[in-house]
């Protein structure tokens, strides 16, 4: 323990800093406050500006439109679909590939490194990617939206200083006990690894769920679009979606109006709520998931 | 003779070289598995397009393939240089991302430093509602943003009105682009970029911090002095890294916010590429865009390294 107390200034230095990292709190907090606020508010008060912080005349019409919706329940089936098996895919592809770099005895290591490496900083740019896409056939298919990323870079480094950090004798103790290196991989580092995997299943999983590029670029057919498409249709080109607003009656225009924003706060919330539930519980590992000292090859 | 038998001996040692390299890498056969998806990954995604590049140096034709189309040279690089939107594209891209990096480098730094000062729970509370806009997606991010600054139910405009101001149409406005992209980038993405600066700061000798403590040293001289030196090495490599990704801008938030009346000052390099060549389906032209954007990265990216390299003791490679 210090054995001086703490001088005026320390003391004027913690109160000021206190007020300065709430401030950025509650900037953060705000919006995400506020959206959730509207998508449960009264149509009429959210059109009319009457909701700032706090939901005003508790009304649940929106949530019920987007559940009704067949392009956001369709969006939706195929956004869990291309995150789970994505996400599998991504793992499968990048993290054994992480735990062979880690081997510095392993004959080629260097190159192979600069190999994988280099496409960090020269790419082939977009319409080559296109067009080999196009070539191969996957164009407006579910695969292309699976496999495209299946290698990230920037995670396999992570993978591979983790794994460099795992004691040798682990390892060596297995194959004295007659473990085959698939087996030890499997059966001793992996389980041992379960931070990395946390974060590695998020990264992954996050990334798949909010992609919307690659499916603008690549997917035609609105039956196996992701859920961000119809987002962007909603939230950004301001298209209700048609079976949201169906039997428009020259009365209830303006209501139906009031209600279509209403319902993006809605979708909002719909489409962001299982990624937000999720992070914090893997908070602990981020720190993990960097790579300092690692950015070198 | 004499001569064969050296190059017998020569091809003897050869082979047997050649061997042991084999038993070699039989011995570790099972992490060239491993190492397999991602390597066939990466040759056929990253690799493969860049056999595709050289349509910048032809008149791509559907019909004839990439290789069976005609070599025209330099045409299309000059037509973009000299075309007339060249020179607002290259404005347009640097302003976005020197704005964008002027402010959104620094500020996770500062608070990665001011959160290292509280302690408990709060400071896990703070930081969990901080990194929460990093897990929303770009287009949720411009739909937010929409729906805060629009004229009719916005909050900004319902707030500019209760002071007296008039309601204005944020997302259509030229003057307001750059600064709707670069703070909205900065709420998304300050408190996610505090973790690496967090993580370095947990290295941080706690025997030296009470040293400095009993000679007198003030919380603010002890971030100046001992915190900060820590985390600068890191600092100066993801500064590195972000100076070779300048020409960059995304383009997936920018094409989201994009729209007829703010075209003139948010049309970048890739929402260029994105429109001209996929939309409108000029691969050739566009291609030859692409390949500059990539050379000027590429040269960026280098001259940060040997520049940091010079002046100080850490580089990227």
């Amino acid at each position: 323990m210090s054995v001086t107390k703490e001088s005026h200034g320390d003391r004027i230095f913690e109160i000021v800093n206190y007020c300065i990292v709430t401030l950025f709190f509650l900037i953060v907090l705000y919006p995400l406050i506020y959206v959730l606020s509207c998508s449960i508010s009264s149509p009429d008060l959210v059109a009319t500006g009457k909701v700032i912080l706090l939901p005003k005349g508790i009304n649940l019409a929106g949530y019920k439109r987007v559940f009704q919706d067949s392009n956001i329940l369709t969006g939706y089936k195929n956004t869990l679909f291309y995150t789970a098996v994505g996400t599998i895919i991504n793992l499968i592809v990048t993290v054994p590939a992480g735990y062979a770099l880690a081997k510095k005895e392993l004959p080629g290591r260097s190159f192979l490194m600069y190999f994988l490496m280099f496409t960090m900083y020269f790419s082939g740019g977009m319409i080559p990617t296109f067009l080999l896409v196009k070539s191969l056939g996957l164009y407006n298919t579910r695969t292309i939206l699976l496999i495209l990323g299946a290698f990230n870079t920037y995670n396999c480094i992570i993978c591979r200083t983790f794994f460099a950090a795992i004691p040798k004798e682990l390892e060596e103790a297995a194959e004295i006990d007659g473990s085959s290196r698939f087996r030890t991989f499997l059966q001793i580092i992996l389980p041992t690894s379960q931070a990395l995997l946390g974060v590695m299943v998020l990264y992954f999983a996050v990334a798949h769920w909010n992609s919307y590029f690659s499916a603008l670029m690549y997917t035609s057919d609105d039956k196996i679009k992701p859920l961000q498409l119809f987002l962007r249709k909603i939230l950004i080109l301001q298209e209700a979606s048609s079976s949201m607003l169906e039997g428009l009656d020259d009365d209830v225009i303006a209501e139906q109006t009031k209600l279509k924003e209403l319902i993006k706060y809605s979708v909002i919330v719909v489409s962001s709520l299982p990624v937000l539930i999720l992070y914090p519980f893997l908070q602990k590992y981020f720190a993990q998931g960097v790579m300092i000292g690692s950015l070198k090859g | 003779m004499q001569v064969k038998t050296t190059t017998n001996s020569v091809s003897v040692t050869a082979n047997v070289k050649l061997r042991r390299f084999l038993k070699q890498i039989w011995k570790y056969k099972a992490y060239y598995v491993f190492l397999l998806p991602a390597f066939l990954y990466v040759a056929i995604f990253n690799y493969g397009p860049l056999y595709g590049l050289q349509i910048a140096f032809k008149d791509f034709n559907g019909a004839f393939g990439i290789a069976g189309s005609k070599w025209v040279g330099l045409k299309h690089f000059e037509s973009f240089f000299n075309g007339y939107y060249f020179w607002i594209l290259i404005k347009n891209t640097f302003v976005l991302s020197v704005y964008s990096l002027a402010v959104s480098f620094p500020i996770p730094i500062i608070l990665a430093l001011m959160l290292n000062e509280i302690k408990g729970r709060y400071k896990k509370t703070v930081q969990t509602v901080l990194y929460a806009p990093h897990f929303i997606s770009t287009v949720v991010l411009v739909g937010i943003i929409m729906t805060m600054f629009s004229p009719s139910i916005g909050v900004v405009n319902t707030v500019r009105e209760f002071l007296g101001l008039e309601r204005l149409y944020f997302i259509t406005m030229p003057k307001a682009f750059r600064h709707l992209y670069v703070w909205s980038g900065v709420w998304q993405t300050m408190g996610w970029n505090t973790v690496i600066y967090i993580a370095a700061l947990s290295g941080v000798d706690s025997e030296l911090i009470e040293a400095a403590t009993i000679d007198g040293a003030s919380r603010m001289q002890r971030i100046i002095h001992i915190n900060f030196p820590v985390i600068k090495p890191v600092i100066v490599i993801l500064f590195i890294m972000a100076v070779g990704k300048i020409a960059s801008v995304g383009y997936e938030k920018i094409y989201l916010l994009q729209n007829d009346l703010n075209v003139e000052v948010s049309e970048v390099i890739s929402t260029y590429v994105y429109k001209r060549g996929l939309l409108n389906a000029q691969y050739s032209f566009t291609s030859a865009v692409d390949i500059f954007n990539n050379v000027v990265n590429v040269v960026m990216l280098l001259t940060a390294n040997a520049v940091s390299r010079k002046v100080g003791e850490t580089s990227l490679f």
